[in-house]
C-alpha cells in the first residue's frame, strides 16, 4: 500500500480561487478548522484573470439601479433556465461583498465623488461592474489572499485532489497528491466545498488554464451528486486569435464597455443587422445612440456590442462563415475609432485598459490605440455544474458544497460578464457558512482504507506502464473532439461522433503511460487529469444531445429555435450504481409571485 | 519552419545539467510555447509551473539567457535563435526539479507584515470615500503579480542568501501598498527598519529593471519607505516625544 499523509479539517476547501478562499475566510470566521486546498500557488488561480469587473447594483453610477434591475437581467440574459433563489440572493447580497472587500483592502477606481466606480458590460442594463482597469480580477484575488492568510488556515499548495469519500451517504473525506513530491494526503472533513472553476481545457480553443480540467465536476458526479446544465458552455466572443501561439487568451468585454466596436473585413458593424427581439427595446437603434449610452447619457439604450456573450458569440461565427471574416477566421475589434470621439483618445484607453494595451502590444505587436484587434471566440465558461441548494449551496450529497463556477444555478443557460466575480463571493461566504454550521452538527467519519487503497493504486497505474500511450496526445486529441464535434454550434452526426471518439479516448486514457518519478512530473499530472477531462466531456456531449432547441450557450444546428417546453427544464447528469452515466429532466420550480413581478417590471 | 534549440536546465535539488532540444519555432511563440512543445514530444516528465499564459498569473518565473523573465512573455523574435536559448529556473530560490523552485519562503515572509487595517468608515452606511488619485499611487503597487523575479534578481537575497534579515523587494512594495493605503492607519516603520530590513536595499533598481508589470520598485515604493523610516528614526523632535512619552524605558 502506497504511503499516505493524514489531515484532519473540519471543513475542506477545494480550490483557492476568489470562491474557495472566500469560503475559507467564511468557514475559519465561524469558528471551524480549515484546510484550503490549491492546485496551483495560493494567488494564481483563474480569478486572477478576470479582467472587467465585479457586478453589484450599488447604484454608485446611476441611481436607478437595485437588485431587482441586476435580478431580471440575470434572469433574461441566462434564457430564465437559472435557479431564481440564487439569482435573487446574488443580486441582494453582491452589494454588501463588495463593499466588504474594501473593507478588507481593495482598492476599486472610483467616482467623481469618491465613491466606488462602475462600468457598462454586456446584457446589464446599468453601468454595474466595480473594477480596477483591467485587471479586477487580480485585485479580488490578492485582496482575499492577504485577509485570509491571517484567518488561522492550513493552505496546502500545489496540490491536487483525486476522489472524494463517502460513509453513511455523507462526505467523509478526500485523496490527493502534492505536485512537489508526489506523495498522497488523505483528509479527513466533515463538509467539503468544492470551488475548482471550470472545464475549459477539454477544448483546444481556451482562455482556461491548464488548472480547468474539471476536477470539481468529476469528483461530485463520482462521489454520486448531481450535475445539472452541462450543455451551456459559454464561448467568450473575443479571444486572440493570432498569431497562433496566444489563441484564445481572453479580451475582455470591458473593451466594448469603453466603447469598442465590432467590424468585419468590409468595415461593416454588423451587430446592428440582428437584435433578438427580447433586448430590442434595450438596444440602441444607430452607432450615435450607442455612443452616447458609454459616455453616461441616461437616456440612451446600450450598442448592441453589449448585447449577451452567446448572442455576440454567434454573430462572429455567422460573419466568418458567411465568407466576412479577419484574415486569421475571426473579426475585428476597434477600440482606436473613439479618437475620432474624444481628445487624448490614446491616454484614455491606456488608462482604462492597461492589460489589454500591453497584452497585444507584447504579444501580437499591435496597439489598439492605434489599430484594431483580431477577435474570435474562445472556450471561456461552464454555466453548467453541481446541483445545488440555492440557499445552503450543498449538493445532492449531504456535506459536499460547491460555489463559484464549478456550481450550477446562478446563470442559467448563459452567464452575463462580471456575475461570476459576484458569484464568487456571495456564494463562496454561504458555502463557507453553511459547510461550518455542517460541520458543526455532524462527527467525522474516516474514509476506508480499502477505498483509499483502491484510489492510490489507480493514480500509480501510469508508472507501471512506461511505453503507455503519451497522456498528452490523448488531451489533445480529446480537446480536438469536444472543439470540432461539441463546439459553438451542434450538430446531431457530429455529436455522434463524438460519442463514438470519446470511447475511443477513454479506452486509451487506460494505457496512458508515463515515465520518470513522481517528483513534479507534469506527465503524470497530465495523465491523471485524463480522467476529469472524459468525465465533463461526456457530461456536456450527454446534455447537448438531450436539449433539442437553441438557447444561450447552448445552439443546435437543426433547431435554431427556443421550444418552449425545454424553457422550463434542467438536464441533470448523475451515476447509476455501476459507474454509468445517466441523464434525467428535472422541471423548474415555478417562481414566487415577488420575483415573477420583479421580472415583468422590467421586461 | 524554422527549429531552434533550447539548453534547458533539467535535474532535482539544485544537482543537474543542461539538456539541447531542438524544437519548431512559429510566428509570436514564447518561450513557455516552446516549453510546452518539447515536454509534449520529447520530455514528458519535464518540470514547468505555469497557469495563466498571460502574464497575469506570475507563475512561470524562470532565466532565460541569464535574464529573470516571465517565460509566457518572452518572445522568440525577441531572441537571438542562432544560438541555444538557455532556460534555467530562479536561482535564488531553493530547487525542486528542472525549471521549478521552491517559492515557499515568500509566502511565509507576507504573513509576518502586519495587516491592512482602515479607520473608521466615512458614510453611515459603512463605505469610505476615496480620491482617484490617491487611489492611483497605490494601484501601481498593488499591479504585482507575485512573480518573484524581483526577489531572485535582488543581490541581498541571491548573493547574501539574508533571507531570515531582509523580506525583499515584493514584499517593500507589498508595504508600500499598506502605508500608503488611503485608509491603512498602523504606521509600519518601526519593523520595516527592523524585522523587515529595509537597510539592506541599496538602491542597485535590479529589481525595478526586471518587473513585468514595470512598477517602479525602487524609486515609488523603495525610497518613499526609506525616506519615512528615516524621519521617524532620526527626527530630533520626533526622538525628544519618544524619550517624554517611553520614560524609563531604555531606547535601543
Amino acid at each position: 500500500m502506497a504511503e499516505v499523509q493524514h489531515f484532519d479539517h473540519d471543513v475542506l476547501v477545494i480550490g483557492a480561487g476568489g470562491a474557495g478562499l472566500r469560503a475559507a475566510i467564511e468557514a475559519a470566521a465561524r469558528g471551524a478548522s480549515v484546510g484550503l486546498v490549491c492546485k496551483s500557488l495560493l494567488g494564481k488561480a483563474h480569478t486572477v484573470m478576470a479582467e472587467g469587473g465585479v457586478a453589484a447594483a450599488l447604484a454608485n453610477v446611476d441611481d436607478r439601479d437595485d437588485w431587482r434591475v441586476h435580478f431580471a437581467d440575470t434572469m433574461r440574459g441566462g434564457q430564465y433556465l437559472n435557479n431564481w433563489r440564487m439569482a435573487e440572493l446574488h443580486a441582494r447580497e453582491a452589494p454588501a461583498r463588495v463593499r466588504e472587500l474594501e473593507a478588507w483592502g481593495a482598492l476599486f477606481d472610483r467616482t467623481a465623488d469618491g465613491k466606488i466606480l462602475q462600468r457598462n458590460f454586456g446584457g446589464h442594463r446599468y453601468p454595474r461592474l466595480a473594477h480596477v482597469g483591467d485587471r479586477t480580477g487580480l485585485e479580488m484575488i490578492r485582496t482575499l489572499q492577504d485577509y485570509g492568510v491571517h484567518q488561522g488556515i492550513d493552505v496546502h499548495m500545489e496540490v491536487t485532489v483525486l476522489r472524494l469519500f463517502t460513509r453513511e451517504g455523507r462526505i467523509a473525506g478526500a485523496l490527493a497528491y502534492d505536485r512537489e513530491r508526489g506523495r498522497f494526503r488523505l483528509f479527513r472533513a466533515k463538509a467539503v466545498v468544492l470551488a475548482t472553476g471550470g472545464i475549459g481545457r477539454a477544448y483546444r480553443i481556451t482562455s482556461n488554464s491548464w488548472e480547468y480540467t474539471g476536477d470539481g465536476h468529476a469528483l461530485a458526479w463520482q462521489a454520486g451528486a448531481a450535475l445539472q446544465d452541462m450543455e451551456f458552455v459559454q464561448f467568450h466572443p473575443t479571444g486572440m486569435i493570432w498569431p497562433p501561439s496566444v489563441r484564445g487568451i481572453l479580451v475582455t468585454e470591458a473593451v466594448r464597455g469603453e466603447g469598442g466596436i465590432l467590424l468585419n473585413q468590409e468595415g461593416h458593424r454588423f451587430m446592428f443587422d440582428d437584435i433578438p427581439p427580447n433586448y430590442r427595446a434595450q438596444t440602441a437603434d444607430t452607432p450615435e445612440e450607442g455612443w452616447r449610452y458609454v459616455m453616461g447619457d441616461k437616456n440612451a439604450r446600450r450598442p448592441p456590442e453589449l448585447l449577451t456573450r452567446d448572442h455576440v458569440a454567434r454573430c462572429i461565427m455567422r460573419e466568418v462563415r458567411a465568407g466576412r471574416g479577419s484574415p486569421h477566421g475571426g473579426v475585428f475589434l476597434d477600440i482606436a475609432w473613439i479618437k475620432e470621439k474624444i481628445p487624448n483618445a490614446a491616454e484614455h484607453i491606456k488608462k482604462k485598459l492597461p492589460s489589454m494595451y500591453h497584452q497585444f502590444k507584447q504579444l501580437a505587436d499591435i496597439d489598439i490605440t492605434a489599430t484594431p484587434m483580431e477577435i474570435g471566440p474562445t472556450t471561456h465558461y461552464v454555466m453548467g455544474g453541481v446541483r445545488v441548494d440555492g440557499d445552503t449551496q450543498m449538493s445532492t450529497l449531504p456535506g459536499l458544497f460547491a460555489a463559484g463556477e464549478v456550481a450550477a444555478g446562478l446563470h442559467g443557460a448563459n452567464r452575463l460578464g462580471g456575475n461570476s466575480l459576484s458569484d464568487l463571493l456571495v456564494f463562496g461566504k454561504r458555502a463557507g457558512e453553511f459547510a461550518a454550521g455542517y460541520a458543526r452538527e455532524h462527527p467525522a467519519l474516516a474514509p476506508d482504507p480499502g477505498e483509499v487503497n483502491e484510489v492510490t493504486r489507480e493514480a500509480l497505474a501510469p508508472f507501471d506502464q512506461p511505453t503507455g500511450e503519451n497522456p498528452y496526445a490523448i488531451q489533445h486529441d480529446l480537446q480536438d473532439v469536444m472543439q470540432d464535434l461539441v463546439g459553438i454550434v451542434r450538430r446531431e452526426d457530429e455529436m455522434s461522433r463524438a460519442a463514438e471518439e470519446l470511447g475511443k479516448l477513454k479506452a486509451r486514457a487506460r494505457h496512458a503511460g508515463v515515465a520518470g518519478n513522481r517528483e513534479y512530473n507534469p506527465g503524470w499530472h497530465t495523465a491523471l487529469d485524463l480522467q476529469p477531462l472524459l468525465i465533463v466531456s461526456e457530461a456536456i456531449l450527454r446534455s447537448a444531445q438531450a436539449r433539442q432547441e437553441s438557447r444561450g450557450g447552448h445552439f443546435r444546428d437543426h433547431f435554431p429555435d427556443k421550444a418552449a417546453e425545454l424553457g422550463g427544464v434542467n438536464f441533470v447528469v448523475e451515476r447509476d450504481p455501476p459507474g454509468t452515466m445517466t441523464l434525467r429532466t428535472m422541471p423548474i420550480p415555478p417562481m414566487p409571485e415577488e420575483l415573477k413581478q420583479i421580472v415583468e417590471e422590467n421586461k | 519552419m524554422a527549429t531552434a534549440t533550447f539548453r534547458i536546465w533539467r535535474g532535482e535539488s539544485g544537482r543537474g545539467e543542461f539538456v539541447d532540444y531542438a524544437t519548431e519555432t512559429t510566428e509570436g511563440m514564447v518561450v513557455l510555447d516552446a516549453v510546452h512543445q518539447i515536454q509534449a514530444a520529447q520530455a514528458p516528465d519535464l518540470a514547468v509551473r505555469w497557469n495563466c499564459k498571460a502574464g497575469k498569473c506570475g507563475s512561470c518565473s524562470a532565466e532565460i539567457n541569464g535574464h529573470p523573465k516571465l517565460m509566457c512573455m518572452a518572445r522568440l523574435s525577441d531572441i537571438d535563435l542562432h544560438e541555444p536559448v538557455t532556460i534555467e529556473p530562479m536561482r535564488a530560490f531553493p530547487h525542486h526539479r528542472d525549471l521549478v523552485t521552491d517559492v515557499s519562503w515568500n509566502f511565509r515572509v507576507k504573513t509576518k507584515i502586519r495587516k491592512f487595517t482602515p479607520r473608521k468608515p466615512d458614510a453611515a452606511d459603512g463605505t469610505w470615500r476615496m480620491l482617484q488619485e490617491d487611489v492611483d499611487r497605490v494601484q501601481e503597487h498593488r499591479k504585482c503579480i507575485e512573480c518573484f523575479l524581483c526577489q531572485d534578481v535582488c543581490h541581498v537575497l541571491r548573493d547574501h542568501h539574508l533571507h531570515e534579515e531582509f523580506i525583499g523587494p515584493r514584499f517593500l512594495v507589498y508595504v508600500a501598498a499598506l502605508e500608503m493605503h488611503p485608509l491603512d492607519v498602523l504606521d509600519r516603520r518601526e519593523e520595516l527598519r527592523k524585522a523587515h530590513g529595509i537597510g539592506y536595499c541599496n538602491i542597485t533598481k535590479c529589481c525595478t529593471t526586471v518587473c513585468p508589470e514595470n512598477i517602479k520598485i525602487t524609486d515609488n515604493a523603495i525610497i518613499p519607505l526609506k525616506e519615512r523610516v528615516v524621519d521617524q528614526a532620526f527626527d530630533p523632535l520626533v526622538k525628544l516625544a519618544r524619550l517624554f512619552r517611553k520614560k524609563g524605558t531604555p531606547e535601543e
